[in-house]
């Protein structure tokens, strides 16, 4: 059980006394703005926890820093957009794209980093940053320089009205996907057999492989899991994004950021500190030079505005390290 | 004794020989991208340039160029002002070059142009145009066939003035050249105001959370500078917010002949300035058009252009100086002379050795095939960059 000490209940007063303001705002005050902001920081904190999950079940149960995941993301982009190409179906893409990521996670895990568990994080480090820039050039050699075309049917992706304006009707179908992706690990890993090695490998690795568990298996299982994962998020976002090598490396240092926040290893975690980096990090884009401006030169909030904006997560991060630096929700104590 | 004075004097002889053959033979190092996110700009920067020696009439090395046996040397500087920077030291002190031409980006340009100049060697630069080497940095031994940096944007900046726009927000990537061409809108938009600017990370992804804002703001046009990838995610999200419908938009670099197969249906309607389009209406064009689609395929960009042009212009200038290489600054002189023929029309040099073209006003219009289709419009202006004032009289020509 999590104590509550005073200097967590502080934090999480001050989380109130924000959320609180901001809800004032948005329904009192009809702040239109701000519902819109608010709305794109929970699609985006969902869309990350898609990426930042499998990544953290990797790191936190089987303690290895896997850099390729976002390739792995990439190439469920890739996969998806080729299928699209050719059969100009979209459902077809996702449902190709997902086993495939699972795939490729199993026969990567098998071949290469099954061998690198037992060495230290930086082997880990070099093998799997190795493995980007083979799958970013993999992908240049045989699908060209050229981003690659990817679209949505117009009967998902059209402008919808709501309360007053107009928003994506895809991104709510991205916001409801990766509920339901919460939900499916949720209840995986709190009421099945397999999810219960998971917890238990998360908590204790020697002693779950001392108890009989074939922990080989379970690690493959769960890399596959990962990368299936990883390969929903990219065949998800690439219709909206541009297929392109490389796509994958902004949002890995972005699922680093959750996991951190969040508590390595710790689905629950993962969720709540996506939800919070989406949140964080859209609302700085858009209100943090208009704050800067009250009581800064103009030029000057202009420059600073957008800079310290795309640095308030990694703020934040340092602010929780100080803090809890075992992350918000760890695995091995929640 | 008298046999070996001989054999000293033919190995004189020989070697006197092969220096002038040296002296002969023009050597041309070609900077490039091919690895990397933005190695499609490298292919159509490399088509246009293999198509521009061809119909110069070099095929292969050793092949005369403006009359003169020819060699080129290659190098990739991914991206990097540093690997670009140590591949044109190779250019110099082991390919003995005489021009570097490519060069994609202004701050590999800006790394590199020092080195270049003080060895005497000329710069032909077939995309890049920083600011200061039109400006203070100018120098006698700098050409272009491409463009100032700056252009588009104060091409658009004039657009939206003729069009009567009364509120802009600008956006574009939060670095060097997003700012210029910020600026250089703002520079020649006259006919209302910009009243809010997003500068968003290079390289971004998701603009959802800028347009919530731009929907706040509620401006009558958006201006946008976002090349590559960015440009590609940028549109998709654009039309799917439904934003399209209320406000126009002007783009610089987003929507053209690299990232429309990829946007898609949503790049009609999108407005763009530009100093080239495919259906310019003169000979050149039409047969740089036929013969770049016949070798390679797909349709050139403007990048493709200007490197076409670059063999052309230094073929110019050989001839001119009578084939001597001693001498690149009379090389760059003969070649900002005059006026040339490109597929973009008649160009012409400003001082500085920027180029002086017109731009046009482009619109993505529904093709006979139902995709996208890029459509010249009309005739923006003639532009001259802002800059040459800055360049001081005794390094003008």
């Amino acid at each position: 059980m999590r104590r509550v000490t005073p200097r967590s209940a502080l934090g999480w007063a001050a989380v109130a006394v924000i959320v609180a303001y901001g809800l004032y705002r948005i329904f009192i005050r009809n702040d239109q703005l701000l519902f819109e902001t608010a709305l794109n920081g929970v699609q985006f904190g969902v869309f990350l926890f898609l990426i930042s999950a499998g990544l953290t079940l990797v790191f936190g149960i089987m303690n290895m820093v896997n850099l390729a995941h976002g390739s792995l993301f990439m190439m469920g982009a890739y996969i998806g957009s080729y299928v699209f190409q050719q059969s100009d179906s979209f459902a077809l893409a996702i449902a190709v794209a997902i086993p495939f990521s699972l795939l490729l996670g199993i026969v990567l895990e098998f071949l290469a980093l099954r061998t690198l568990y037992a060495r230290d994080h930086l082997d880990q480090v070099l093998a799997t940053f190795g493995f980007i820039l083979f799958f970013n050039q993999l992908v240049l050699r045989v699908f060209g320089a050229t981003s690659q075309e990817f679209r949505l049917p117009d009967s998902i992706n059209f402008p919808m009205p709501l309360f007053g304006f107009t928003y994506p009707s895809y991104r709510l179908i991205v916001i409801v996907v990766g509920l339901l992706v919460a939900l499916g690990l949720y209840l995986v890993i709190a009421k099945t057999r397999v999810g219960m090695l998971i917890r238990a490998g998360a908590s204790n690795r020697p002693m779950v492989g001392a108890l009989g568990v074939n922990v080989r298996m379970l690690f493959t299982l769960i890399f596959g899991i990962g990368a299936a994962l990883a390969g929903l998020a990219g065949v998800m976002i690439g219709p909206i994004e541009s297929v392109e090598s490389g796509m994958g490396e902004n949002k890995l240092i972005l699922a680093f950021v959750v996991i951190v926040i969040g508590g390595i290893g710790s689905i629950r975690g993962a969720f709540i500190a996506s939800i919070i980096v989406g949140l964080v990090e859209v609302i700085g884009r858009v209100f943090m030079k208009d704050m800067l401006r009250e009581f800064l030169p103009e030029e000057f909030a202009q420059t600073a505005g957008p800079a310290l904006a795309s640095m308030s997560i990694y703020i934040l991060m340092a602010a929780v390290l100080y803090f809890r630096p075992q992350g918000l929700f760890p695995a091995r104590t929640g | 004794m008298q046999k070996s004075t001989l054999a000293a004097a033919i190995a004189a002889a020989a070697l006197v020989a092969a220096q002038n053959a040296g002296a002969q033979e023009l050597r041309i190092g070609f900077l490039n991208t091919l690895t990397g996110g933005s190695a499609i700009i490298g292919k159509h920067l490399m088509n246009g340039w293999v198509l521009g020696l061809e119909h110069a009439g070099w095929k292969k090395d050793g092949d005369k160029l403006g009359g003169v046996p020819t060699k080129i040397f290659y190098a990739d500087d991914q991206q990097k002002p540093e690997i670009g920077l140590r591949e044109v030291d190779k250019f110099l002190k082991q390919d003995k070059v005489h021009i570097v031409s490519g060069i994609i980006w202004s701050n590999v340009m800006m790394t590199i142009q020092k080195p270049v100049f003080d060895a005497k060697v000329m710069i032909l630069s077939a995309n890049a145009g920083p600011s200061p080497l039109a400006g203070e940095l100018c120098n006698p031994l700098f050409t272009s066939s491409s463009f100032m940096n700056d252009g588009n944007a104060e091409a658009t900046g004039v657009m939206a003035t003729k069009d009567g726009i009364k509120t802009v927000v600008a956006m574009a990537p939060n670095y060097q050249a997003g700012k210029d061409n910020v600026n250089g809108f703002m520079r020649t938009f006259k006919s209302g105001k910009v009243v809010d600017q997003i500068l968003f990370k290079i390289g971004e992804s998701d603009f959802q959370a800028d347009l919530a804002k731009v929907r706040a703001a509620k401006p009558q046009a958006l201006y946008i500078f976002a090349p590559g990838g960015m440009g590609i995610a940028f549109m998709k999200q654009w039309v799917a917010s439904g934003l399209n419908k209320e406000i126009k938009l002007y783009s610089i670099y987003t929507v053209d002949g690299l990232t429309i197969p990829a946007i898609g249906e949503a790049a009609i309607g999108a407005i763009e300035a530009s100093h080239w389009n495919p259906d310019l209406d003169n000979e050149k064009n039409k047969r740089f058009v036929k013969d770049y689609m016949a070798k390679f395929g797909h349709m050139p960009s403007y990048f493709a252009v200007q490197s076409y042009d670059a063999p052309a212009l230094i073929a110019k200038g050989m001839k001119a100086v009578g084939g001597k290489t001693d001498d690149m600054a009379a090389v760059a002189k003969a070649i900002r002379k005059g006026t040339m023929d490109s597929p973009r029309g008649t160009i012409t040099f400003n001082v500085n050795g920027m180029v002086l073209q017109p731009y046009w006003r482009l619109e993505v219009v529904k093709g006979a095939d139902g995709k996208p289709a890029i459509k010249g419009v009309a005739k923006i202006f003639d532009h001259k960059d802002a800059y040459w004032e800055k360049c001081p009289a005794n390094k003008r020509i």
